[in-house]
């Protein structure tokens, strides 16, 4: 359908597909139409007419955010009929606004501002009051001042279309319309924060960053979200070696400008006053703060004891430290103390999953991908609450392409209002109830099945036999906690696996194994909380503890060693659908060290030579190791994301569906870090729910 | 009830059955040949009525004299979609009554008119979105399409011609931007009252998306009577492309004020004097609205011309809503312009800047001028606000705001200069101040 047409903006010859907006024509030869209502990817407003241009053969001047490009048309946006009216329009904005750029937090950043110096609308001219409104505070969040309001309905979008949660609307006319709530004088929503990024002015600003700072003063570090499995990349802005904000307005990474509460404001925990920055050994039963030396020493003497003395170890790692760090405690663990008793927590099975799909390739789908897929099946997951960048994905994808969308969860989620077909399913009914979508899944093109901790074990292989019946192309993701669970398991952070899936010959102990092994003599827990449901059989085990907070299991330990958190160290994590991404650090915690340096310390102490435990090096001897993870360091380098696909043969898993079981965080939970940040339990939806969504 | 006693210069063709004892029964329909002209339509082919509506130049009385059968034929009657009547009965345009008389009058005749749209464009469903303020029409437009149904004129196979139809009435909430046809079918829709993105119009894209026909309630009302008198005969009524009556809103400064059809093309100083009555006591004729408060203001010495839509808009006005306001010489042209913003400024919707905020400053520098309080330079700023507005709103409420006030500032500078407070300055003394403009 999209033949080409030929179009002439100021003189230049173009051509662009017929039916193209005049605003994307024009950039793409490098012409600037200002616009403040128009926003890639949302629908059409022509509001606030700022993009008025000049078509030859129309007697009006023309919106070019609406306008689509036809054979032959001529259009100017600078001639003095354009210039003028958009000087006007200008006028027209700033009469009502307060012009409070000197105290307002989007001063330096506003899309007002900018077009004000690039335009200019000259003085005012009028003498009467302006229109003039108090702030309103919705949540702790969200708040919103009328007074710098333009009435661009970007919010309304972003929430409406983008999020699918519809929280904002507009009420009153003519100059006294405002944006308002869906809870009247309160929201009631995902408290994303996606309406403040996204809006032009300082109209929308946020609890945390309101009034804090100017955006100059900051220094700006890229890095990865470290809440949920979906990996959005989060800028975060800092000032005086604090985080000040987080966004990703500048889109890059996989996410866009797509962040969820978490990634968008739960960096908080960072300067939580309970963070530990100083080691704590436990002496007369009381944990005492010490040197970090004398810490270490005392970790090595005992763990040289207890290997010495042919005694067991329990390791447990994280699903938030790095890649670096998972692999290189595996190793120590494995070779320096001599135990294969190693695991994280599992949230999803996806050894089974690779074994199954064994000698293919390009059969799990990326973030991206989601977004092309023809046809989605959710398997068991409420998306919105647990991955909300997967779920913003597959509804733009619904938005822009009407992808064909499936939900077979046990009870309503979000997704069911753009899905063709919503099916509840108990525990072990899904099979039985995607069995009845075939045909529909089938005419779809192609699919994408997203399944969580529903189908484990024989589930996912008749799961993949299902899919291999369809005739389509099929891909999947198997979803998982937290920021590196994914990269948890493909370091080998497992009893029975090594790094890269290879089985190992005497397979270890299971995390619940080693906290019911009456004889452990040692449990070494990486960020890693287990006793806050689970109680240690040996009271007399050795706990060591490396942890952001005094946790219910550092709380038990009889070390605990403070460690830096995701936004205070390099490396690489990987999310649910298996792209690798590199962290930046943001900030220092005076007193706290990388997991990874804590691990090398211990194994110096103890005069085990684990190799450097520098992150570059570590990785390279990942990629290395780990098929798939041979991505070029350039891709890293420049923050981009890298598939990987880490196994091309069978796994020789032992599978235990029984050991896995996902967290079941929401939005506004995020395990036992969630709990040290102030933005998640401040908000009213906090905990939230799975699977019983409301449309407010 | 009528408002008015009808005059003997009125031409009766839609004014038919006023007066009649219970008019709006359909009984005294049924007696006063009701419903003929929708079962002559049914033995019409859909195309031969949208030709016969072409034929009778009838023109859109809503405001903007769109060619009603021109309209009808932009409906694709092939789409698989469920294809809608929607009558615009929000009737807000100041200066504007005729809409109602008309419904109290003769309910049926919109409900025929509805019927033969309906017919002619393949749709088994029609709305009559009636402005909220009219409520105690509502209750009577819903009496009359009760008795219709019980009647069998409305519903399922009417009277055993095969065609179906309902008909329901749907209320307004008091925004006169809800009269606009787009943001008149997002009220409808249940939505806030914003004008939707143009094109696609509603022809194809209307009611739910769906292919829809929006006319003003005096379009439909011509329809049966073009069905029954033929569309040639109609058109005859009127000047060539204006055809038929259509009915005047005769208001201001005159003796017999009220609502009279007359032929389109009538002359407005006849209007005015044979049917209005002249103006008071005397007095002088300063300047004329002729079709609502949207349109550019008339002077008197430019009110010698045909009342049809194409010589009215040679003289740089508009002939609208049928709305004609006449100001005699006691009129301070400031205070209309006033009147006028402030309607436009609570009406505006705020969709788009240059409305929104224009029509609020306007009717702020227009209310200090008013108050004496003008500065000189404020006259030109008018001028040049309004003209900003002009062309480059979203939708037409923002240049109904701009040209009636343009046409105010151009024609009557005088009055509007005559409002300047001199800004005084002090020489010698501290008593003693000088004007300096
Ligand atoms: C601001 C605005 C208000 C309007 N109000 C009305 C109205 O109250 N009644 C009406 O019939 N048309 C009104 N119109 C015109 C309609 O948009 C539309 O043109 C009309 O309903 C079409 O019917 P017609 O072709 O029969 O005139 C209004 C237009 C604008 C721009
Ligand atoms: S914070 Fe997010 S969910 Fe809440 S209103 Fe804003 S965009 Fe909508
Ligand atoms: S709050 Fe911001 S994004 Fe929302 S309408 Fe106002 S200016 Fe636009
Ligand atoms: S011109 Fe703009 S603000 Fe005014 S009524 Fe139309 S859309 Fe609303």
């Amino acid at each position: 359908m999209s033949q080409t047409v030929n179009i002439t903006i100021n003189g230049r010859q173009t051509q662009v597909p017929q039916g193209t907006l005049i605003i994307e024509a024009a950039k793409a030869m490098g012409i600037e139409v200002p616009a403040f209502c128009y926003y890639e990817g949302y629908s059409l407003q022509a509001a606030c007419r700022m993009c008025l241009v000049e078509v030859e053969k129309m007697p009006k001047l023309q919106p070019g955010c609406t306008l689509t490009a036809n054979e032959g048309m001529v259009i100017h946006t600078e001639s003095p009929n354009v210039v003028a009216a958009r000087k006007g329009t200008l006028e027209f904005l700033l009469s009502n606004h307060p012009l409070d750029c000197p105290v307002c937090d989007k001063g330096g950043e506003c899309e007002l501002q900018d077009m004000v110096f690039r335009y200019g609308a000259g003085e005012s001219r009028h003498v009467e009051n302006k229109v003039h409104t108090p702030e309103k505070q919705w949540s702790p969040v969200v708040f919103y001042d009328a007074p710098r309001c333009i009435l661009c309905y970007r919010c309304v979008r972003v929430c409406d279309e983008g999020l699918g949660v519809g929280a904002l609307g507009v009420s009153n006319r003519g100059v006294i319309s405002e944006i308002v709530p869906n809870g009247e004088d309160h929201l009631k929503c995902d408290e994303c924060g996606a309406c403040i990024d996204i809006c032009p002015v300082g109209a929308l600003t946020s609890g945390s960053y309101r009034y804090q700072t100017r955006p100059w003063e900051m220094t700006h570090v890229g890095t990865v979200c470290t809440h949920c499995g979906d990996g959005c990349k989060t800028t975060l802005g800092v000032k005086n070696n604090e985080i000040m904000r987080g966004n990703n307005r500048d889109r890059s990474g996989i996410n866009g400008e797509f962040l969820c509460i978490k990634g968008r404001y739960a960096f908080d925990f960072t300067s939580h006053n309970e963070r530990l920055q100083a080691p704590l050994v436990r002496v007369n039963g009381k944990l005492e703060p010490v040197s970090w030396s004398e810490a270490l020493a005392t970790v090595a003497a005992k763990f040289k004891e207890v290997k010495a003395a042919g005694g067991r170890f329990g390791v447990i790692g994280s699903t938030r430290t790095t890649n670096e760090e998972n692999f290189f405690l595996q190793k120590f663990a494995r070779t320096g103390l001599g135990t294969n008793n190693i695991d994280h927590h599992r949230s999803g099975d996806l050894a089974t999953l690779l074994d199954a799909l064994s000698g293919r390739e390009n059969a799990l789908a990326s973030v991206a991908d989601l977004y092309t897929a023809k046809g989605a099946l959710i398997v068991g997951a409420d998306l919105s609450q647990q991955h909300p960048l997967i779920a913003f994905q597959l509804r733009a994808n619904f938005r822009h392409h009407a992808a064909k969308l499936f939900t077979v969860t046990p009870g309503p989620v979000r997704e069911d209002e753009i899905a063709l077909a919503a099916v509840r399913a108990q525990a072990g009914g899904e099979l039985q109830a995607i069995e009845g979508l075939r045909e529909k899944l089938a005419a779809a093109g192609d699919l994408t099945i997203l399944f969580g901790d529903a189908i484990k074990g024989e589930a996912v292989r008749k799961l993949v036999a299902f899919g291999d019946s369809l005739g389509i192309p099929v891909r999947y993701v198997c979803l998982l906690d937290n920021s590196n669970s994914r990269g948890a398991v493909d370091m080998g952070l497992l009893p029975d696996l090594g790094p890269g899936f290879k089985a190992v010959e005497k397979p270890g102990l299971a995390a619940p194994e080693m906290l019911a092994d009456a004889k452990l003599d040692v449990l070494w827990l990486v960020g890693a909380n287990p006793l806050k449901s689970a109680t240690l059989a040996n009271a007399g085990a050795f706990v060591v503890v490396q942890d952001l907070f005094l946790t219910e299991t550092a709380q038990r330990a009889d070390v605990v060693l403070p460690a830096a958190s995701a936004y205070e160290k390099n490396g690489t994590v990987t999310n649910t659908c298996g792209e690798v991404q590199k962290l930046k650090p943001a900030i220092r915690t005076m007193g706290a060290k990388a997991d990874l340096e804590i691990i090398g310390l211990i194994a110096r102490e103890m005069g085990i030579n684990a190799g450097i435990w520098t992150p570059d090096k570590v990785f390279a001897e990942i990629q290395q190791t780990v098929r798939g993870y041979n991505v070029p360091a350039a891709v890293l380098t420049a923050g981009a994301a890298a598939l990987t696909m880490p196994v091309n043969g069978r796994v020789a898993s032992q599978a235990r569906p029984e050991l896995i079981r996902s967290a079941g965080d929401t939005l506004f939970t995020s395990g036992s870090l969630g709990r040290y940040s102030k933005v998640l339990n401040s908000v009213m939806e906090s905990p939230g729910g799975l699977f019983r969504h409301e449309r407010e | 009830m009528l408002y008015n006693q009808p005059s003997p210069h009125e031409t009766r063709v839609l004014t038919r059955r006023f007066g009649l004892p219970n008019s709006a029964s359909i009984d005294t329909y049924l007696a006063s040949d009701g419903y003929k002209a929708f079962l002559k339509a049914m033995q019409m082919a859909p195309d031969e009525i949208v030709g016969e509506v072409k034929t009778s130049a009838l023109r859109g009385r809503g405001g903007a004299g769109f060619p009603t059968g021109m309209k009808w034929s932009f409906v694709p009657r092939n789409s698989p979609k469920p294809k809608y009547i929607v009558v615009n009965a929000d009737e807000s345009e100041p200066a504007t009554c005729k809409d109602r008389v008309l419904m109290e009058e003769d309910p049926h005749g919109l409900i025929e008119g509805t019927m033969i749209a309906a017919r002619a464009i393949g749709s088994e469903k029609g709305y009559i979105y009636i402005r909220g303020e009219y409520r105690y029409l509502i209750d009577h437009m819903d009496r009359a399409i009760d008795e219709a149904y019980a009647r069998g004129w409305l519903g399922k196979n009417i009277q055993g011609t095969g065609m179906n139809f309902d008909l329901s009435t749907h209320t307004g909430a008091g925004a006169y931007e809800c009269g606009e046809e787009s943001a008149l079918l997002e009220s409808l829709e249940g939505k806030r009252g914003n004008p939707r993105l143009k094109p696609p119009f509603p022809a194809t894209h209307g009611v739910y998306q769906c292919p829809t026909v929006v006319n003003n309630v005096e379009t439909f009302y011509a329809v049966p009577h073009i069905i029954n008198m033929g569309g040639q005969a109609f058109a005859d009524l009127g000047t060539p492309k204006n055809g038929g009556t259509r009915m005047f809103c005769l208001s201001g400064h005159i003796n017999n004020p009220g609502v009279f059809e007359l032929k389109m093309g009538a002359n407005l100083l006849w209007m005015i004097d044979a049917v209005g009555g002249g103006l008071r006591s005397g007095r002088k004729l300063k300047a004329v609205i002729p079709g609502g408060s949207s349109c550019p203001i008339l002077r008197a010495d430019e009110c010698d011309l045909a009342m049809d839509y194409d010589t009215v808009a040679k003289a740089g006005s508009m002939l609208g809503s049928g709305g004609v306001v006449i100001m005699d010489d006691t009129t301070d042209m400031v205070a209309v312009g006033l009147r006028i913003m402030s309607f436009y400024a609570h009406e505006s919707c705020g969709w788009c800047i240059p409305c929104r905020e224009g029509t609020t400053w306007l009717k702020k520098m227009l209310w200090r001028m008013n108050n004496g309080e003008g500065r000189k330079q404020d006259i030109d700023l008018i001028n040049e606000l309004s003209k900003n507005m002009l062309g480059r709103t979203f939708c037409a409420l923002g240049d109904a705001a701009a040209m009636p006030t343009i046409s105010l500032v151009e024609k009557f500078r005088d009055e509007f200069e005559a409002k300047v407070r001199p800004v005084m300055v002090p020489v010698s003394g501290p008593d003693q101040l000088v004007a300096i403009s």
